[in-house]
């Protein structure tokens, strides 16, 4: 039952990554990118990770395709121009291909190592995922955590500096 | 699931096809959300080997990846509102200031 579940949502994911890069509107493009986010939402829960799950759905679907969206609304381009269209299609068809086949090499014939961490399932569901995640963000990723900020702070203000007219 | 091996080759799967979208397409906005796409498979990497391995470290990286992914779409679509101002287009092969 579960396989077949996985099989559905491998399936809803894959066309619709697909659909992102086919469609010739931008608008097609970011709504199929935004199920291919829930898919992989959904992929996060099946993984025992339902923070993890809550903020891609926030973060991703929410926030980020609602940017996206906007600036294809705003700049309201219809579809590609189909001047010089496409000599390259098949050289990165080409690579893309490779990739696909490096990729699945890498990760598949390589030896993963045993399992060898403290938090097995049964204690994440025990004591709850996001309480593990908050546990090691504040305890061992606690610098990270606050490099992040600085970080941020200097997205937004990169952000309004490039976005303004006359710098 | 607690199969490893199906997760990472959906995500193997994902990371081409957004390869494929970034090398292919013209439009700016598309390329963008093949980054996108390319940054959430390597997330399903981290997630199912964190998982695998009884370790939460690669939640968090996906966490840390989730920020600068926002702060990269911030930057990315300014820079592009910045570019259509200016050249009224949103085509890559108009990017060639700086070709020689």
């Amino acid at each position: 039952m579960e396989t077949l579940f996985f099989l559905i949502i491998t399936l809803v994911a894959i066309v619709s990554a697909i659909m992102v890069i086919t469609c010739k509107n931008p608008i097609n493009s970011a709504l199929a990118l935004i199920m291919t986010f829930f898919c992989l939402a959904t992929y996060y829960v099946m993984l025992d990770a339902p923070f993890m799950a809550a903020v891609q759905v926030m973060v991703y679907a929410g926030a980020i395709m609602v940017l996206i969206v906007f600036t294809i609304m705003l700049l309201n381009v219809r579809v590609d121009s189909t001047k010089k269209h496409s000599h390259k299609v098949l050289f990165g068809m080409i690579i893309g291909f490779f990739t696909l086949v490096n990729t699945v090499f890498v990760l598949v014939k390589s030896r993963a190592a045993l399992p060898t961490g403290p938090y097995s399932g049964d204690m994440i569901k025990q004591i709850g995922h996001t309480e593990l995640v908050g546990r090691e963000i504040f305890t061992n990723f606690l610098l990270p955590f606050e490099v992040t900020s600085i970080l941020l702070l200097v997205a937004i203000i990169g952000a309004v500096i490039l976005a303004k007219k006359k710098i | 699931m607690e199969n490893l091996n199906s997760y990472l080759i959906v995500s193997a799967i994902l990371f081409a096809i957004g390869t494929i979208g970034v090398l292919t397409r013209k439009n700016v906005i598309v390329m963008f959300m093949c980054i996108e796409l390319m940054l959430n498979a390597v997330n399903l990497t981290f997630v199912a080997f964190s998982r695998h391995l009884g370790n939460l470290d690669g939640q968090v990286f996906v966490f840390f990846i989730m920020t600068v992914a926002a702060a990269e779409a911030a930057v990315g679509l300014a820079l592009i509102i910045a570019f259509f101002n200016n050249k009224e287009s949103i085509d890559v092969e108009d990017v060639n200031l700086m070709k020689w």
